[in-house]
């Protein structure tokens, strides 16, 4: 086997060992990385700024602990982000093992700005139904949730008093690591015309675009870099910016593999060539 | 009549809500209401469907001791074991068993978690050798999206603030908005009138493979 044909079929077992070096490394020196902030992020970001103090916001857990490195970050910084603004958070979730996830991080959130339950924020927990639960929710949202995650009725909480559905609604910020963010955009945007920002783990992020470009969504916060990007703008600096640098340079990683793979693959072709003409 | 009963509740059902979603008012929206409170009912007891079935093929795999029949016996094992927790974690915290502090909560936090996180982060593995095998500028077309995926890769991660990845990021902004969007809405637009044909199939009674 020549030097062309080595660079074309590296083991495996030296690409997986590199890359858990370049991940690894980073997240345990904290290297800290360059965050560029894009459009659709910095779009999701003024729509909640946008949002006068006092009005709900509805977080959507549609996503399972497999998603959670890229998501979490997502929601904490969305979520400091609306009670720095005094904003009204009503935690759900369309995924039931999403629930424990949204509820640590909310109440990691709450004790972070020293907000009270059932009068900044409440969590209502899951329903199964996705998009019957969204249709309900647009007549009044105690058709679906009559009692919060603990049983309390929705009534005796003084925050739920005067909101009922969806035109009582500033924003719902989906976070999806599936199509559930599908189902909102056509029954809750769709029918209900309630504002959407999404987001999406970066495999789900490219589907979610025709709904940015439609207008049907103020904005989208994709992958890793979304979520760096959301806590560069609320200027408070957590795992995301970190685990960017590990993505940073796995993806340098990757691309350096691809350009060596197609040398060795261009060099060998031109080899092959030279022996046919010479046969 | 085993076949008719079916397809009449099909077609009344599907016209039931196509008239309540063009008008939104008594009855029709009663009927629509009542409706979806069945189909949030029904998920739950798919639910349990779904139960029944894994568990019915595992239980014949390690019956027949098929190949791999010590997975499906961990399968139901375990499936058992967090039966049990959750229902002991129901009991003492009233209801409420994923309250932190419970056992399954336990379970959940130490098994489902990392389970889960481990599972999904092998795929970066995955994808990283892949993309080396992969990525090969064999003609145009390849050549083309080997370009587009290193320069999109490039401009979600600036390594350094300049000139130069600030331009790779406006780039893959652009790329993404506008020719993957395209494509995306033309797939997007394709589904959706297959959907609608075939929910009209399905309304008319043409398509009855679901009755089988």
């Amino acid at each position: 086997m020549n030097i062309w044909e080595k660079l074309s079929k590296i083991d495996r077992r030296i690409i997986y060992l590199l890359l858990a070096l370049v991940v690894i490394i980073p997240i345990v020196f904290k290297i800290p990385s360059t965050v560029a902030v894009s459009g659709p992020a910095r779009m999701a970001f003024d729509a909640v700024d946008n949002l006068p103090p006092g009005t709900p916001i509805i977080f959507s857990t549609d996503f399972d602990p497999a998603s959670m490195p890229e998501l979490r970050p997502m929601m904490t910084a969305m979520l400091r982000h609306a009670f720095k603004k005094r904003l009204k958070v009503i935690m759900m979730g369309h995924w039931p093992t999403g629930i424990p996830l949204s509820t640590l991080i909310l109440e990691e959130a709450a004790k972070e700005f020293e907000v009270e339950y059932g009068v900044d924020y409440v969590n209502i927990g899951y329903r199964p139904g996705a998009g019957a639960v969204m249709i309900q929710m647009g007549r009044e949202i105690r058709n679906v949730f009559n009692v919060d995650i603990e049983g309390t009725p929705l009534d005796s909480l003084p925050m739920m008093k005067t909101i009922h559905n969806y035109s009582d609604i500033g924003l719902v910020a989906c976070y999806e690591a599936g199509a559930m963010g599908d189902i909102w955009v056509q029954y809750a945007w769709g029918r209900f015309g309630v504002k959407i920002v999404m987001a999406t783990t970066a495999v789900v992020t490219p589907e979610c675009y025709p709904y940015l470009g439609a207008h049907q969504i103020e904005g989208l916060i994709g992958g890793m870099a979304g979520a760096a990007a959301y806590e560069k703008l609320v200027e408070h600096p957590d795992k995301a910016m970190i685990r960017m640098s590990s993505q940073a340079w796995a993806h340098i990683l990757i691309i350096v593999f691809i350009i060596i793979g197609n040398i060795g693959y261009f060099m060998m072709r031109r080899m092959e060539k030279t022996k046919t003409k010479g046969a | 009549m085993k076949r008719q009963i079916p397809l009449l509740l099909t077609f009344l059902t599907g016209v039931a809500i196509i008239i309540s979603f063009f008008i939104p008012h008594k009855p029709f929206n009663q009927v629509q209401d009542t409706l979806l409170d069945w189909f949030i009912i029904i998920s739950g007891f798919a639910l349990l469907l779904g139960i029944y079935s894994l568990l019915r093929k595992h239980i014949i795999h390690i019956q027949k001791k098929d190949a791999g029949w010590g997975y499906s016996l961990i399968l139901n094992s375990f499936f058992v074991g967090v039966f049990i927790v959750g229902i002991i974690s129901a009991v003492q915290f009233k209801g409420m068993s994923l309250t932190p502090g419970s056992s399954l909560y336990y379970v959940y936090d130490y098994m489902v978690i990392p389970l889960s996180a481990t599972m999904f982060s092998l795929l970066a593995f995955f994808i990283a050798s892949a993309a080396y095998r992969a990525f090969r500028a064999r003609k145009l077309n390849a050549t083309l999206l080997l370009i587009a995926a290193v320069v999109v890769m490039l401009g979600r991660v600036p390594i350094v603030d300049n000139a130069f990845f600030k331009f790779l990021g406006q780039f893959s902004d652009w790329f993404m908005l506008i020719p993957q969007m395209a494509a995306k809405r033309g797939i997007l637009i394709g589904i959706a009138l297959g959907s609608f044909a075939m929910s009209l199939r399905i309304i008319l009674g043409i398509e009855r493979t679901y009755l089988q």
